[in-house]
């Protein structure tokens, strides 16, 4: 654009072309635009992210205000019918939409599993949200979710720490008033993990100073492996110990031996 | 045994005619129910049909084939599906091939047997008499006769020094086994030790089983720990005194905490410890409700109530579970205050609380 200039205006205009300031002033706008773009690209991939987590929070307020608000408050702030969320951070809400206790169906006992309410994005986004409240756990590391910690140590964490309301073989078990210990079978490593480190309605919590994520690590490697390999012993009937196993006992072996004894005393006939 | 007077010699066993008087009876009612004695004898179809017998002989044979077969089938299961080190999937196929081969085996021989006898073998019924219990009347003569003869050969009766002398040291011998018996009891007075455990004034609470010592900022609320006193490992018994001293540690909103008098140093900032083992028969109590703050013993259901000192709100325990004082020292770290005030666990005769 310069060269054009030059070449039409030259004669008139001397050496210098009216229009080269202009042209000057173009370049260097550009050489200065180009150059703050070069040096801010780093800072506006994080400002397009930082849009992103906003967007996230700005998702997961709605969906709150939506499903959530009418038991928890429309700041999460609890009401009769529902505690607080602030500081539960995202685990908590990973843990309790991700499994479909929340939302719950109706008052009970505890909340119980049902199907998924929710896309993963949408909990993702409600979580996000809610950790926006308060400082609470996060949503745990993949490191620590692999299954590939100390499996002896795990067992022995796991009977020492859990073994007492979870059964020994992670089947579950009753508590008092209806409330029962979920079985822990078929359960994602990542839900185990947010269930000890929030502590999920009458459970108590696990923080990190009690167990070490490299032993919660060790605890979710016990759970897979029981849950991969099958009991040497035969069929479990459900893990109960004795009441299923004695039931089975007397209705069968019971019942087995008597028919026997039945068959032995009567006459041939 | 085809003789119908009585057992032929060398058998026990004899047809049966008519019930005999039962021997050693004293007394013997006038309206005794009489034996109606066995029903008559029906032939059985393999008694009378020939083709039945064979049938039966073949399916007695048919359960001795099939006991056979288990028995192989048990040793060809064991060389083809062998276990595997760490893969328990062979451990449970080799576990329940082998029991089926075992069962089919003995099983076979046993219903074979039996079916034998039921089908084929002699079909009468029959009783087995015991023999008299009083000897014969040489027999009793005899002994009688014996004992006479010894009496006058060793003088028993007429040398009284000898014999009382034989009685003291018959009445003496047992009592050397009463000293080694006794070894058998506790060395030590078991009340006492039933009395007190390993914890003490400043004995660091540490988490099971690693035996790290906790600080006070650890126990987040909601939180619970299952402790050990943190010398449990140097002790020369570390699992008796385990199995007195475990405590669980719990922490609350302070304000949830209703304190008797004479406790209210017994708490640190909400976090309270009690002992681990049913006042009832001493199971672990563990099963921590955090949101009701209930404890439940899984054994019989009792129910202690934390925000009341562990008071028994539901269930077979008596007493409340023993709380552990406890306090933090310079560094942080929780620390018990004392031994329990009262025995943990279950009731003993000596216990006077």
């Amino acid at each position: 654009m310069a060269t054009t200039a030059h070449t039409s205006r030259s004669r008139r205009a001397g050496r210098r072309s009216p229009l080269a300031s202009g042209a000057l002033l173009l370049i260097g706008l550009l050489a200065t635009g180009g150059a703050y773009t070069a040096f801010t690209a780093g800072s506006s991939a994080g400002a397009a992210s930082e849009t992103q987590v906003t967007k996230l929070t700005e998702e997961g307020e709605k969906l709150f205000a939506a499903n959530c608000a009418s038991c928890h408050g429309l700041e999460a702030q609890g009401t009769e019918d529902g505690p607080t969320l602030i500081g539960v951070g995202a685990a908590a809400v990973d843990f309790q939409v991700g499994t479909g206790r929340m939302p719950m169906a109706a008052n009970g006992p505890q909340a119980e599993q049902k199907p998924v309410q929710f896309t993963e994005e949408q909990i993702a986004a409600l979580a996000a949200w809610v950790a926006t409240l308060g400082p609470g756990p996060a949503i745990p590391d993949d490191r620590y979710l692999a299954g590939d910690g100390d499996l002896a140590a795990g067992a022995e964490l796991f009977r020492i720490n859990c073994a007492m309301c979870h059964n020994v073989a992670g089947a579950g078990g009753a508590l008092t008033e209806g409330k029962f210990a979920p079985g822990l079978m078929g359960v994602s490593s990542k839900h185990i993990y947010e269930a000890m480190i929030t502590g999920p309605q009458n459970m108590p919590v696990f923080n990190d100073a009690n167990i070490t994520p490299e032993d919660k690590s060790a605890i979710i490697t016990y759970l897979k492996y029981l849950e991969n390999n099958p009991s040497p012993g035969g069929y479990e009937l459900g893990s109960l110990g004795p009441v299923s196993e004695g039931l089975f006992v007397w209705i069968f072996a019971l019942g087995g031996i008597v028919a026997i004894t039945v068959w032995l005393t009567a006459k041939s006939n | 045994m085809a003789g119908t007077d009585g057992a032929e010699p060398g058998t026990a066993v004899e047809r049966h005619e008519q019930a005999p008087l039962p021997s050693g009876v004293a007394v013997i009612s006038d309206d005794r129910v009489e034996n109606p004695g066995f029903p008559p004898y029906r032939p059985r179809v393999s008694d009378t049909d020939p083709v039945k017998e064979r049938q039966n002989e073949r399916r007695i044979f048919w359960l001795f084939l099939a006991s056979m077969a288990g028995s192989v089938f048990a040793v060809v299961a064991y060389i083809v599906f062998p276990i595997h080190e760490g893969d328990m999937e062979s451990v449970r196929l080799n576990n329940m091939l082998l029991g089926l081969g075992f069962t089919l085996g003995l099983l076979g021989i046993g219903f074979g047997a039996v079916h034998w006898s039921k089908s084929l073998m002699d079909g009468h019924d029959l009783v087995e008499l015991r023999h008299e219990t009083r000897g014969k009347p040489e027999t009793v003569a005899r002994a009688a006769e014996v004992f006479t003869l010894g009496n006058k050969e060793s003088g028993f009766t007429r040398r009284k020094l000898i014999r009382n002398g034989l009685l003291g040291a018959l009445v003496l011998a047992p009592l050397s086994a009463v000293v080694i018996f006794r070894d058998f009891a506790p060395a030590e007075d078991p009340v006492k030790l039933l009395k007190h455990t390993l914890w003490d004034k400043g004995v660091r609470l540490a988490r099971d089983p690693n035996g790290v010592p906790i600080k006070a900022s650890d126990v987040t609320i909601g939180s619970v720990f299952h402790v050990i006193p943190e010398n449990l490992h140097e002790s020369s018994h570390p699992l008796e005194e385990k199995a007195k001293a475990a405590v669980l540690l719990m922490r609350l909103k302070p304000e949830e905490l209703q304190v008797s008098e004479g406790r209210e140093d017994w708490n640190y900032n909400g976090i309270v410890a009690y002992s681990k083992i049913c006042t009832h028969v001493g199971c672990p109590v563990a099963l921590y409700e955090r949101q009701t703050h209930h404890l439940l013993c899984p054994c019989h259901q009792s129910q202690f109530d934390i925000t009341r000192e562990a008071a028994v709100i539901f269930g077979p325990a008596k007493r409340p579970l023993p709380q552990l004082p406890i306090t933090v020292d310079e560094e942080g770290y929780l620390v018990a205050r004392s031994d329990f005030q009262e025995p943990v666990g279950p009731s003993f005769w000596e216990r006077s609380l």
